[in-house]
């Protein structure tokens, strides 16, 4: 079982697809780590040595931030956002859009399920 | 498209001036009204206070060095979303 980072790989897939599954890693980025490593991206995760588990391991903690590390980061830009009182850190705050998308419809990953608004009608004519 | 970085963080002009006469000391530190909500803030704007102008009226903002490379109108909202008429319990979220 190959374990990099805190996070267990699943071993039938081609390297380069399993080490997408750390948080902070993806498609490029594994194949980046893969050809420094000089190991094929063909290669399934079960198959690699221990020696090039190590050598992927080695790249990825002196290299990349991943998993908590890069969480917290993602947090703490958030938080600054939120404490200088900006634009940005209005709409995180209200749970909207941050980017200036718009709000009349969709947007729903943002603002979640929908909330029927009691006594709300159809627009009205004027 | 991000602006090019050879050209500098933008400044309003007169925004600039007064930033630099107060800074060298020559003018007692003083509440900037400004216009200028378009103006980058740079680390010479750090320890000031900018009455911003949101189109109605004018917003005390107080900079803080975690606010550089923010736009000064990013500070002040233009838009004041109260609440619907009718609707009595809205979500904080809403």
């Amino acid at each position: 079982m190959a374990r990099i980072a805190g996070v267990d790989l699943p071993k039938n897939k081609r390297g380069e697809i399993g080490l997408t599954y750390i948080y902070g890693i993806g498609l490029s980025t594994a194949k980046r780590i893969l050809n420094k490593a000089g190991i094929s991206t063909d290669k399934k995760v079960h198959d690699w040595k221990d020696d090039e588990l190590t050598a992927i391991r080695n790249i990825i903690t002196n290299e990349i931030k991943v998993e908590g590390a890069l969480r917290s980061e993602v947090q703490m830009n958030i938080k600054r956002l939120l404490d200088i009182n900006c634009y940005r850190g209005q709409r995180h705050r209200k749970g909207l859009p941050v980017r200036g998308q718009r709000t009349k419809t969709n947007s729903r990953t943002r603002k979640g399920k929908r909330r029927t608004v009691a006594g709300k009608k159809k627009a009205p004519k004027k | 498209m991000a602006r090019s970085i050879k050209k500098g963080p933008y400044i309003d002009h007169n925004l600039d001036g007064k930033i630099q006469t107060m800074n060298s000391g020559k003018v007692k530190k003083a509440v900037i009204k400004t216009w200028s909500r378009r103006s980058t803030i740079t680390p010479d704007f750090v320890g000031h206070t900018f009455m911003v102008h949101t189109g109605n009226k004018f917003v005390p903002v107080y900079v803080t060095e975690y606010m550089v490379g923010h736009k000064l109108g990013e500070f002040a909202p233009t838009r004041h979303f109260k609440a619907h008429s009718g609707v009595k319990k809205e979500d904080a979220g809403g």
